[in-house]
């Protein structure tokens, strides 16, 4: 069987790569995709958890929740962006800078 | 017993006669759905009755249950989800009178004017909802849900003028730094999960007690409780995830920002205590807590706290835009509302809710002022509220008034709010702390007077003095209502201990 170490690695990986997409990334899809990442990186060690250390099913729950929730938060993010893309003609992120100070 | 009550956990239908306001506001906000597309084919003036009357009965419903809710035995709701206790019934009540203010709030708003109220007036419900769950959730898993609803909901209320650009822009930003803040609070979430085997706060702080994991967990725990700050400092916007408060608060129509100013970030900080107190600590002696596990999350917090009131402060000695303004006045509020929270006590958690129970009509009062000089001159800049004395001087008097409070001068009751904290800190044996409150709000007392200062004396060379500033019935309404508190804060001193008194009742749950 696979130890829990190994779930670990990947989701500290992915944490570590989302969070690297958000900060290097200008294009606002892209982030989005790394928050994803984010997310995601939570849920496997959820699901690691659950299943290696306490044994019930809370940690597997919990990320069904996230799942859902991570949807919701991508509707309304792609949402905000069409509608920037109205203003801007572009997802770029460098394009919003109209508040400043 | 006062500093924790110890109760048993109720299943879910004993649960429900205490979870009457939510339930009222959630089927209110369903209701206010149903009746937007009947509402649809009507005129305008037919709609907003149509729309906001409904909204206004349903929270004004909630809060009479809440308020007699305030009274009843705590309970653990829901198999220990959620606590039913005076900390969080207080807050409710909070939540529910800041949403009903930026309800009306939101009727005679020149921003609003040209878009369509109904869908505003579902996600205001929808966020106060998920605020009261926020205040509440003893489990990590509620804790998520309820602040992510927030959140979401209140996205979308930011972007509400979609043809206005600053307003996407700020929807924008605020998603981007929400998400990232929530993720990595979902990260130190699962890795707490992991190293204490539940996601129960008292399961968790007796997992932290015990001596194995305490060893071994330092570092860990560390890296778990930055995570988590990272989610709820998002809310509570103090340093360092407060970069988006400015934008976001300049950017939002104003009736929003005015929310945002007050209920998430009061939510913010109920998450906190719960997190901490009731994860992180246990009851000691009459009203103490003590902490549990291998970091001083004390001492972080503590860090947090004076870097947020002085950044706060000294940032808004630079602003020209009087939201923006208000925004780092938010961010130096948030820091006096934190030390309230820092110090390990009863009295403190008392302090922090008195703060925030005054902070609500001060700060409300002066984004009501702000809406009404928008509706008139259409700027929010600090230079275009020169001479607004001469045309409207009752307005003047009153943003004195808001001003004064939130620079806690003596007679009005920001001093009571302050006097509080900072009591609460140095019988804490934290006197320095206290200090470095006193001289921050020393720096502030010079914006607030700043903006006094314009609306006074400056705008002499104008040449012909303006037409004298109509103040709309229902605002002129609306600031009395909530320049009283203010004005005689002192004399409802008792009062307001005898309310806040209940939240020093955190629940300790079986």
């Amino acid at each position: 069987m696979i130890p829990l170490e190994y779930y670990l690695v990947v989701s500290a990986a992915l944490f570590s790569l989302g969070l690297f997409g958000l900060l290097t990334r200008k294009n606002a899809i892209n982030v989005l995709m790394s928050v994803e990442l984010i997310f995601n990186s939570g849920n496997i060690n959820l699901v690691a958890f659950s299943r290696f250390v306490s044994g019930d099913l809370d940690g597997q729950v919990f990320a069904l929740f996230v799942i859902a929730i991570a949807a919701c938060e991508a509707a309304v993010a792609l949402a905000i962006v069409m509608s920037l893309f109205r203003h801007l003609k572009s997802v770029s992120l460098e394009g919003a800078s109209a508040l400043k100070g | 017993m006062i500093g924790g009550v110890t109760v048993q956990r109720l299943d879910t239908i004993a649960s429900l006669k205490y979870f009457t306001p939510e339930i009222v506001v959630v089927f209110t906000m369903m209701a206010v759905l149903l009746l937007d597309l009947v509402a649809m084919k009507r005129s305008r003036g037919e709609r907003r009755v149509l729309i906001v009357a409904p909204a206004l009965i349903g929270l004004a419903v909630a809060l009479f249950y809440s308020v007699r809710l305030a009274e009843s035995p705590a309970a653990g709701l829901f198999s220990g989800m959620v606590a039913q206790d005076g900390f969080g019934s207080v807050l409710r009540i909070v939540f529910l009178v800041t949403s009903i203010f930026v309800l009306l709030f939101t009727l005679h708003s020149r921003e609003l004017s040209s878009v369509h109220p109904g869908e505003l007036v579902v996600l205001l419900l929808t966020v106060t909802a998920a605020l009261m769950w926020m205040s509440n959730a003893v489990n990590l898993l509620m804790i998520y849900l309820a602040l992510e609803t927030v959140s979401i909901a209140s996205y979308i209320m930011v972007g509400y003028l979609k043809g206005d650009r600053l307003s996407n822009e700020a929807s924008l930003k605020y998603i981007l730094f929400g998400a990232i803040s929530t993720g990595t609070m979902l990260f130190g979430m699962s890795l707490l999960y992991g190293l204490a085997g539940t996601l129960d706060l008292y399961g968790i702080r007796s997992a932290l007690a015990n001596q194995e994991i305490l060893v071994e967990s330092g570092p860990a725990l560390m890296v778990i409780i930055l995570m988590v700050l990272a989610g709820i400092g998002f809310k509570m916007a103090t340093v360092p995830f407060h970069f988006w408060c400015p934008d976001v608060y300049t950017g939002a129509p104003t009736p929003v920002t005015a929310f945002l100013s007050v209920g998430p970030k009061v939510a913010g900080f109920a998450v906190l205590v719960r997190f901490f107190y009731g994860g992180m600590a246990r009851p000691e002696g009459e009203a103490g807590f003590a902490m549990v596990g291998a970091v001083n999350w004390q001492a972080i917090l503590i860090g947090i706290s004076i870097l947020t009131m002085t950044l706060g402060n000294v940032t808004a000695l630079l602003q020209t835009n009087l939201k923006r303004l208000l925004a780092y006045s938010s961010i130096a509020h948030a820091g006096y509302i934190m030390m309230g929270a820092v110090v390990l006590s009863g009295e403190g958690i008392q302090a922090m809710v008195a703060y925030v129970v005054i902070y609500l009509f001060m700060n409300l009062g002066a984004f009501l002022v702000v809406i009404v000089v928008h509706n008139a001159v259409g700027s929010f800049d600090i230079k275009d509220y020169a001479g607004i004395w001469r045309r409207s001087p009752l307005l003047t008097v009153l943003m004195g008034i808001f001003l004064f409070s939130l620079m806690g001068i003596p007679p009005f009751a920001g001093f009571l709010a302050k006097w509080y904290v900072f009591a609460a800190v140095i019988r804490a044996d934290l006197g320095w702390f206290a200090v470095v409150g006193v001289l921050n709000s020393a720096v502030g007392a010079f914006y607030y007077i700043k903006i006094l200062k314009t609306m006074f004396l400056e705008g002499d060379d104008v040449p012909e003095p303006s037409s004298p500033l109509e103040l709309h019935p229902m605002h002129a309404g609306l600031l009395l209502l909530l320049a009283v508190p203010n004005i005689i804060g002192l004399l409802l001193w008792g009062y307001l201990d005898r309310i806040t008194e209940y939240s020093q009742k955190l629940l300790e749950i079986l």
